[in-house]
């Protein structure tokens, strides 16, 4: 993939497909009213947030490439898995171990390689300061 | 006391003296900088890991000096930033030749005390000069709050629909009642498109039950990702540095924009600030949102602001913080939304400190609703406050992203938007909402003019939506399938955009079409006069365009449509003899102008005055001066032309004096200044004392009414009267004597 031209929305609208497959041509009111669009059709691609990281690493933001690439992992997952991600990782809330199962879970269920590993970071800086 | 000042007395009752202020106490965080306590700068790498940062080892650091260490530093740059001095960084932030990127670059590798080192070193004005250069985005923007107190449904679509027109790029609402989070998210969703497309909106709720609204498409935004600056504050806000990271993540993964909120003073507000000062605190904030990968912030104190704008140093410190996170280029929401000050004059100076650098958002909350529905606690500014700060971006030619708006529009603009959020309702078999309740939207002040609504019954419905399988797209077919086509089209474009995820990027809005302007298309390019963002053109014209400017020529309406039938000329006018008082009237008088400023005919003016020279038993002649306007030389001419050498001089707008033909030009027995607030009894006792002066009695001066606002009040109108008057000056033409068909009754 060559460099990616900002905003996609103006100079690669014809190129890009929702999470299901759906081009941006087909999500319009016609096909909404003929019942035909979910809410699944507007999540965005997963390739579409890693080429939104790719720009914000370019113009100089490693920082949010990176918390796009994590992004990009979890457009796969339920939105409910997302939110008990989220619930384990407030203090408190589960064992050390519960943690870096769920980190494995992501790697394994969902791919989610970059999300995992971030998950087994915060597993050892909890431990370190006692927030399990 | 037994003795009191009467102006101590009347200072006392000013509204800063409602403020708090406090002495420094660093132990408990009330200092704003440079606490004892503040780490000094300093870093430590080894084979490729920070092992000591700001004089902390490693094996002594809290999560978030982790959190930090490993996310937020580029450990490449590091070296040389950490040993560049601050001052030097201090100096290339205020100077031109030095370009925004070669700071950020530089800052990337700065630690907590450093880039507090580093803005220390920098007065008020040149923090404004470096946050009008480190700005992520070239265009300024501004963001609403819309809010009220019953919650009203009509009420929040109208006021979002306002806001948006009035320029807002941003529209956050929050809820009284936690619960009805997703009906005020979708009554803002739904005003604000209808207001203008491309307004990103949110709903300032609980994390996770935020997540949930965005994952419905309900909002387009958050901000609500609160960090701190010490642990305790952090734990006890519930989340740690990776949870908070991590939700970042998962809204940008349902293509929903984020940004974290911080702010100096949570930390020592919340018991937790080790005695840190809260610009160092909010310093490890802002390393901790750049570690998280958030875009940006909303930062500058936000609703803890009343604690450091307490002490010393308070709002300089609140600047301070702005411009940290710009340098670390984070697109920032710069405050100046909750309730700062009780002075008009303190909360506009302190926002002058964003406004005029102009900031991503001036404000992180603008109060487009009157400040008793502000359900944020804040309103600093607010809906009652549009005309004043209109006015002052005229002034200032700045943009901070509104412009005056008509009344007829706004008007239009929230019916449109109560009928669609109706129409809404309507369509989910949500409580309906009645005509009376858009009716009252439409013209409300505040929410004390709105119906009361089952609340209840309200509640429930916001529980189901959104434990239910409904989102945006049933919002949309609703709009669509009850004759709001245009809406729902706005709502659909703002729903794919989540698809594209530009607005993702730092900083990104969308204009009226939905072109996305962000630190990627729209980098703040600033490197001195003449570049960088500047109000010109139709943008400008937009801005100054307030509906109480007015056409010059209507100043003059009416005037010179009625010219005297009384007055006309006899000839050259002669010098006279005896007793008598000349009345000398400018080039314009009773004719081109026919009635001073404040609407007196000026042929009541001479009745006035002749009747009053008349009760002394004098006669007068009228004498038409045309060769000067001014006032001194206009009753100069008509004092060496009186017989008693005492004359009335009048220009035509009124302003009057009364001269004596041994007195310098300039020199008078009494000026009258103030021609507005001159009445026709004035004139007429003025008409008597320079009968008086002519008979070489004492004379009592004419008691005038001082108004200092009158000039203010009249300086454009007293301008074009001038003007008029100039016109006819004829410098060639000797005074005239006029005939003044008339006899004062005596």
């Amino acid at each position: 993939m060559g460099k990616r031209r900002y905003p996609l929305g103006e100079y690669e609208r014809d190129k890009i497909v929702s999470q299901t497959g759906r081009s941006l041509e087909e999500l319009t009111l016609e096909n909404l009213r003929a019942g035909k669009l979910g809410p699944e059709d507007f999540i965005i691609h997963q390739e579409t947030l890693r080429a939104q990281a790719e720009i914000a690493e370019e113009a100089g933001f490693p920082q949010l490439a990176a918390n796009l690439r994590r992004a990009a992992e979890l457009t796969v997952i339920p939105h409910e898995k997302v939110l008990s991600v989220y619930e384990a990782l407030r203090p408190y809330r589960v064992t050390y171990e519960q943690l870096l199962a769920l980190a494995d879970e992501l790697e394994r269920e969902y791919g989610a390689v970059e999300n995992a590993r971030f998950i087994r970071e915060a597993a050892e800086a909890y431990k370190e300061r006692g927030l399990f | 006391m037994a003795r009191r000042s009467k102006r101590f007395i009347e200072l006392a009752k000013r509204p800063i003296n409602r403020d708090s202020f406090v002495h420094e106490w660093p132990e408990v965080g009330l200092i704003v900088i440079d606490s004892p306590y503040d780490p000094k700068p300093s870093l430590r790498i080894e084979r490729g890991k920070v092992v000591e940062m700001d004089g902390i080892p490693r094996e002594k650091w809290d999560m978030i000096d982790r959190f930090i260490a490993d996310h937020a530093l580029n450990l490449e740059v590091a070296p040389e930033a950490m040993s560049t001095p601050s001052e030097t960084i201090a100096r290339m932030l205020v100077d031109i030749n030095v370009p925004r990127g070669e700071i950020v670059r530089l800052v990337s590798g700065c630690t907590a005390a450093k880039l507090v080192d580093i803005v220390r070193q920098m007065n008020v004005l040149e923090m404004m000069m470096a946050l009008g250069k480190m700005r992520v985005r070239r265009t300024p923007a501004n963001q609403a709050h819309v809010t009220n107190r019953k919650e009203h449904p009509a009420l929040l679509a109208a006021d979002a629909a306002e806001a948006a027109l009035r320029g807002f790029a941003e529209n956050e609402t929050t809820v009284g009642v936690a619960r009805y989070a997703p009906l005020n998210a979708l009554s803002i969703l739904v005003g604000s498109q209808v207001g203008r497309g491309g307004v990103l909106t949110q709903c300032a709720v609980e994390e996770a039950v935020n997540l949930r609204l965005g994952f419905k498409g309900l909002t387009t935004y958050a901000e609500t990702l609160s960090v701190y600056g010490t642990e305790g504050a952090f734990i006890d806000g519930d989340d740690t540095p990776w949870s908070k990271a991590f939700l970042a993540s998962a809204y940008a993964s349902r293509g929903v924009k984020i940004r974290f909120t911080s702010g100096t003073g949570s930390e020592a507000l919340m018991g937790h600030s080790e005695g840190r000062s809260m610009l160092y605190l909010e310093a490890r904030c802002l390393l901790v949102t750049k570690g998280a990968g958030s875009q940006g912030v909303q930062n500058g104190s936000i609703s803890c602001v009343a604690l450091p704008e307490s002490l010393p140093g308070g709002v300089r410190v609140i600047l301070a913080e702005n411009l940290l996170a710009a340098m670390l280029n984070l697109e920032v929401a710069s405050g100046n939304d909750a309730l700062a000050s009780h002075s008009d004059i303190r909360k506009t100076a302190k926002l002058m400190c964003q406004f005029i650098p102009g900031t991503d958002f001036v404000h992180s909350g603008y109060s487009s609703v009157p400040r008793y529905d502000n359900m944020f606690g804040g309103g600093c500014f607010d809906a009652t406050e549009f005309d004043d700060y209109n006015v002052i971006q005229r002034d200032m030619q700045i943009d901070t992203g509104l412009h005056p708006v008509r009344e007829e529009e706004v008007l239009a603009i929230r019916e449109k938007a109560a009928r669609a959020i109706q129409a809404v309702f309507e369509g989910l078999g949500f409580p309906p909402i009645t005509e009376e309740e858009v009716q009252a939207a439409i013209t409300a002040f505040d929410s004390r003019d709105m119906p009361d609504r089952d609340m209840a019954q309200d509640i429930a419905t916001a529980d189901e939506f959104l434990a239910g399988e409904r989102t945006v797209l049933d919002v949309i077919r609703a709009l669509d399938e009850r004759g709001f086509g245009d809406v729902a089209e706005r709502l659909l474009e703002m729903t794919r955009q989540r698809v594209l995820g530009d607005y993702l990027q730092p900083s990104a809005i969308f204009d009226e079409h939905f072109h996305v302007l962000s630190a990627i298309n729209d980098p703040n390019d600033y490197r001195g006069p003449g570049t960088g963002y500047r109000l010109e053109g139709e943008r400008w014209r937009r801005v100054q365009d307030i509906p109480q400017a007015l056409p010059p020529e209507s100043y003059l309406e009416g005037q010179g449509e009625h010219p005297s039938k009384l007055l006309s000329e006899i000839g050259p006018a002669k010098k006279g003899s005896g007793p008598e008082v000349i009345v000398a009237v400018g080039p314009a008088f009773g004719r081109e102008l026919d009635q001073t400023i404040n609407g007196i005919p000026h042929d009541e003016v001479l009745k006035q005055i002749l009747t009053g020279i008349a009760e002394e038993g004098l006669s007068a002649r009228i004498v038409k001066v045309y060769h000067t306007a001014d006032c001194a030389f206009i009753g100069y001419t008509g004092a060496q032309l009186s017989g008693s050498g005492v004359a009335i001089g009048i220009q035509s707008r009124g302003t009057t004096v009364i001269h004596r033909a041994d007195l310098a030009p300039l020199n008078n027995l009494e000026l009258f200044s103030q021609s507005p607030n001159l009445t026709p009894e004035s004139f007429r006792q003025i008409g008597r004392n320079a009968a008086r002066y002519a008979k070489g009695e004492k004379v009592q001066p004419v008691p005038v009414k001082v108004d200092n606002w009158v000039r203010l009040r009249l300086i454009v109108k007293t301008m074009l009267l001038h003007r008029r008057e100039l016109e006819q000056v004829d410098p060639d033409k000797p005074p005239t004597e006029l005939k003044f068909d008339w006899e004062p009754d005596v």
